[in-house]
């Protein structure tokens, strides 16, 4: 129990991603699928760079020449967060654009309501 | 260094450059543009497959100007050439085959962002095949996930849009769950590329450590992987996604999308993690179970299932099923048939999907099972190439799935115990089946139409696209089936070069 | 909503158009209005009939006790793995400290993060792009409207009657609106411009600075109007930034990759570390990123918007 706590910010992040997946699971409405799906996300960026963090340290941008291992923080979570991002971003943006397109056909966010009405179509 | 080794590299810019620039191009420039593309990179992996069969040996290619645990890499030995070799001319035969229906059903001003997505699929099934990165694994499943969901959109009908928002989110908790797999891998080992990331792993085992987070890991990228290549429980997306898609986009998505994801799943279980490792965690039994039931269950669905797109949907449930028990085994020659039906899976599949939607078509467009009736008689090469499709998965010996069965049935026995009863039986169970729902439709075809009925003229006209496609498919069937024995012994060899 | 009034537009605007079309692409029309009617009449049906409370029931305990199982085991990883903040974490190894210790000679960037991403896993980054691109395509064809669209869906004339879509009430003029963009946009896409030049230099890069002049971009068209982006901002202008930006971002690493995987000296100097001119390639791809994006996110607010750029 107390390694929850030394690990808080993992823990934080664990909570975070699973709240997003039962968000995204468990949830009719496309765009609170699609809040459950950054929800996760965000958990496992938050996961991957609480790891590169180590006590006393700065950001890595090198400042007045010193470039020693003891002075600045792990770069390599921050880089993989970054790529990360940006592919949540376009994750993002086509499901919204998927969801705008579903409302102007079937008027409804509700993708039971989705799928029966597109069953009710011609092939 | 050989000049031969840059090529999987210029493929990789090359498709990439060839996607960017028919941004800017109209439909059939575009067209154009991507048929010789793909040609090019056939080309140019027959070249690698050759330079790989005369060395045997495999061969990393550093993406920069920094070596292995810094810089990018991309690993080519025979399993990669190989496997590629397949999907590149699967990817060639089926964009050809189904060229003709694509220019008719997606829209004119809209053609090129399908030609793009095609390419941008391909770019995505090559990284994934070469990568010897696991995060740019990751990036590049991303890239697959969305190109295939545009793909799957490709119509715009409302059945599609339904299908692509399902294929979506299925795939994005795939996705999500295989990032979070290997940021926990990257936290226990402080590795991404996959042969440091093996050191680390095989240090852990051998003290103890993390037991517990591999175990995870191993858990949560096998998941994630399985829902995005539609094993057994979390197949729902599926059917929907493949039957309503244009005839190349089916054939695509089914025979190359969850084939990269596969391939990339056994590169993480030998590359990454070890075999010795994977086997001692119990994942695979797991695995084991839900592929067997995949194979029945996906069967049974396809049994029941009214049309014929339905049907060969279905029916790659339960080739994916097998592949999956395959894997599960825990042996090395599962491993190598698990590979093997992937490339036999990916040829027979795109050549059912493509012919069959030209015959549908062809018998007046209602798509259901019956309709097919005297086929044959107005549409012969495609009547044809359905009838060898539906021989192969059924597994008619000579053929390419026949082998896959064979050597399944091999592993098993070689595994003994209770895996062997329940491979034998579900094998049989699922020949039987295959049977059922692929010699009926395929009998069909040959039933001349009977007086009183309504002769419908074929819509389809002859056209040569469609027919090199098929020609060209059934010959790689052909082709696979008769050379099946050097071609599992070079993956057999590959195989033990692999870790 | 004035269904009718919409159908009569609908068949008003389908007219002149009917005249070119072939038989077959009537029929089609045809039949994809018909079956808008028997959506909007199977609507009524389906919440009326609420269909399958007990397999939503099923479906939803299955889904409680997957997440609960997943938060148990995932809480029980993250006792085992390492502390937070620990220097002495598995991934604190060699990679880290090469890039910490040689990433300014070896790269030439001052901003660590930047160099390895632009430098040492450049095909990371490469990829990610190429999500960035797969994305707005996807984005473009589902909801870039023009004139062959009515024939494929009813997306365009939905998007231009519907009288609550923002287009209808173009063009807007709100004067404090206007003014504090008048004031703000030079400064929003300066900003955006200093982040991605010093990218190598300070905390930034392509793609944060590309998000801000995308944002600068969004502002002046909801001060201004679509009709005066379009001045110097259309469709065309943005196929070609991204075309050229990511032909050259491609070009660029294809010429790093081949002389660092055949093992030929790059003849890109890398100039003095602190200074703007230097790092070699990461200036370029980080200026042809920060067009990419900043294209690419007003591309997706005026597609979102409008149906068109």
């Amino acid at each position: 129990m107390q390694y929850l706590l030394v690990n808080y910010e993992q823990t934080a992040a664990v909570i975070l991603f699973c709240i997003g997946f039962s968000t995204m699971l468990l949830h009719k409405n496309l765009l609170k699928k699609i809040i459950g799906m950054d929800i996760m996300d965000a958990g496992i960026f938050l996961f991957l760079a609480c790891q590169g963090f180590i006590k006393g340290r700065v950001a890595p941008i090198v400042v007045g020449g010193v470039q020693d291992v003891e002075a600045y923080i792990n770069p390599v979570p921050a880089g993989l967060v970054l790529t990360g991002i940006v592919v949540s971003v376009s994750v993002t943006a086509l499901m919204l654009a998927l969801t705008v397109r579903l409302y102007y056909r079937y008027h409804t966010l509700n993708l039971d309501e989705m799928i029966a009405l597109a069953g009710k179509e011609e092939v | 260094m050989h000049f031969v080794q840059n090529f999987p590299f210029f493929c990789i810019l090359l498709t990439l450059i060839c996607a960017v620039v028919t941004s800017v191009l109209k439909g059939r420039p575009a067209r154009w543009l991507t048929m010789g593309l793909i040609m090019a990179v056939t080309a140019m992996t027959v070249c690698v497959l050759g330079y790989t069969l005369a060395t045997g040996d495999s061969y990393v290619y550093m993406m920069g100007h920094f070596p292995a645990p810094w810089g990018n890499e991309i690993r080519i030995g025979v399993i990669e050439a190989l496997m590629m070799t397949v999907f590149c001319f699967v990817t060639f035969f089926s964009f050809i085959g189904g060229m003709v229906p694509s220019i008719r059903e997606i829209e004119k001003t809209k053609y090129n962002i399908y030609c793009i997505l095609v390419d941008l699929v391909f770019l995505a099934l090559q990284a994934l095949v070469y990568t010897n990165d696991i995060f740019t694994a990751y990036v590049f499943i991303e890239i697959n996930t969305l190109a295939a969901a545009g793909l799957v959109m490709m119509r715009q009908k409302g059945r599609n849009l339904v299908a692509g928002v399902r294929y979506m989110i299925m795939n994005l908790v795939g996705s999500s769950l295989f990032l979070f797999g290997i940021s926990i891998l990257y936290t226990i080992t402080g590795h991404l590329l996959m042969a440091n990331i093996h050191e680390g792993v095989a240090a852990l085992a051998a003290s103890g450590d993390y037991k517990v987070p591999l175990t995870i890991v191993v858990a949560l990228v096998t998941v994630g992987i399985a829902v995005k290549s539609a094993l057994y429980p979390f197949e729902k997306w599926l059917p929907g996604a493949y039957s309503n898609a244009t005839p190349t986009v089916a054939a695509m998505l089914s025979s190359l999308v969850s084939k990269g994801y596969i391939f990339l799943l056994i590169k993480f279980y030998v590359r990454v993690i070890g075999f010795d490792v994977i086997c001692s965690l119990g994942v695979l039994d797991v695995l084991f179970i839900f592929g067997v039931l995949g194979m029945i269950m996906g069967s049974v669905s396809a049994v029941r299932a009214k049309t014929t797109r339905l049907m060969i949907a279905y029916s790659s449930v339960a080739q994916i099923g097998y592949i999956f028990a395959a894997l599960g085994l825990r042996s090395e020659i599962g491993i190598v048939c698990a590979l093997w039906h992937s490339a036999a899976h990916a040829a027979t599949k795109s050549m059912l999907f493509v012919s069959c939607a030209e015959m549908d078509d062809a018998c007046g467009g209602t798509h259901l099972r019956k309709d097919l009736r005297g086929a044959f008689y107005h549409s012969p090469l495609l009547a044809l190439a359905f009838s060898l499709g539906a021989l192969n998965l059924t597994g008619v010996p000579l053929l390419s799935v026949f082998m896959t069965k064979v050597t399944l049935t091999q592993a098993a026995i070689e595994v003994g115990g209770r895996h062997m009863g329940i491979v034998l039986g579900a094998v049989a169970i699922s020949t039987l089946l295959n049977a059922v729902y692929f010699l009926g439709t395929a009998m069909t075809l040959f039933i001349p139409t009977k007086e009183g009925d309504v002769v419908l003229p074929p819509t389809v006209r002859k056209n040569p696209f469609t027919t090199v496609g098929l020609v060209g498919l059934m010959a790689l069937n052909l082709a696979m089936g008769l050379f099946s024995q050097p071609f599992l012994s070079a993956l057999a060899e590959g195989l033990a070069r692999f870790a | 909503m004035a269904k009718n009034e919409m159908e009569a537009t609908q068949e008003q605007a389908a007219a002149p158009d009917i005249e070119q079309l072939s038989p077959a692409e009537i029929r089609w029309a045809k039949e994809e209005q018909e079956e808008e009617k028997r959506i909007e009449a199977a609507m009524h049906d389906w919440t009326e009939k609420k269909a399958l409370p007990f397999a939503r029931a099923m479906y939803n305990l299955l889904c409680v006790g997957i997440c609960v199982t997943m938060i148990a085991l995932l809480l029980y990883t993250v006792t085992a793995l390492p502390a937070f903040g620990d220097p002495n974490h598995p991934i604190n190894n060699e990679v880290s400290a090469r890039y910490i210790e040689n990433g300014l000679q070896e790269t030439g960037a001052v901003n660590i993060v930047t160099g390895m991403i632009l430098d040492y896993r450049a095909f990371d980054t490469l990829g990610e792009s190429s999500v960035l691109f797969t994305a707005a395509m996807v984005v473009l064809f589902l909801l870039r409207k023009d004139k062959d669209s009515a024939r494929y869906s009813q997306l365009a004339q939905t998007m231009d009657q519907n009288p609550h879509s923002d287009t209808y009430y173009e063009p807007k003029n709100d004067i404090i609106l206007q003014k504090t963009a008048t004031i703000l946009v030079p400064i929003v896409l300066l900003l955006g411009v200093y982040v991605v030049l010093n990218g190598h230099l300070s905390p930034g890069g392509g793609f944060s600075g590309g998000a801000i002049m995308g944002a600068g971009l969004i502002l002046y068209v909801t001060a201004f109007g679509f009709a005066k982006m379009r001045r110097f901002f259309t469709y065309k202008t943005y196929q070609r930034v991204v075309l050229v930006a990511l032909l050259t971002y491609a070009l660029s690493k294809c010429y790093s990759f081949y002389t660092g995987a055949n093992h030929i000296e790059s003849v890109i100097p890398l100039g003095t570390p602190g200074a703007i001119l230097s790092s070699g390639l990461i200036l370029v791809l980080n200026i042809c990123v920060g067009f990419i994006v900043a294209c690419t996110m007003y591309c997706f607010y005026a597609v979102f918007r409008k149906g068109e750029l």
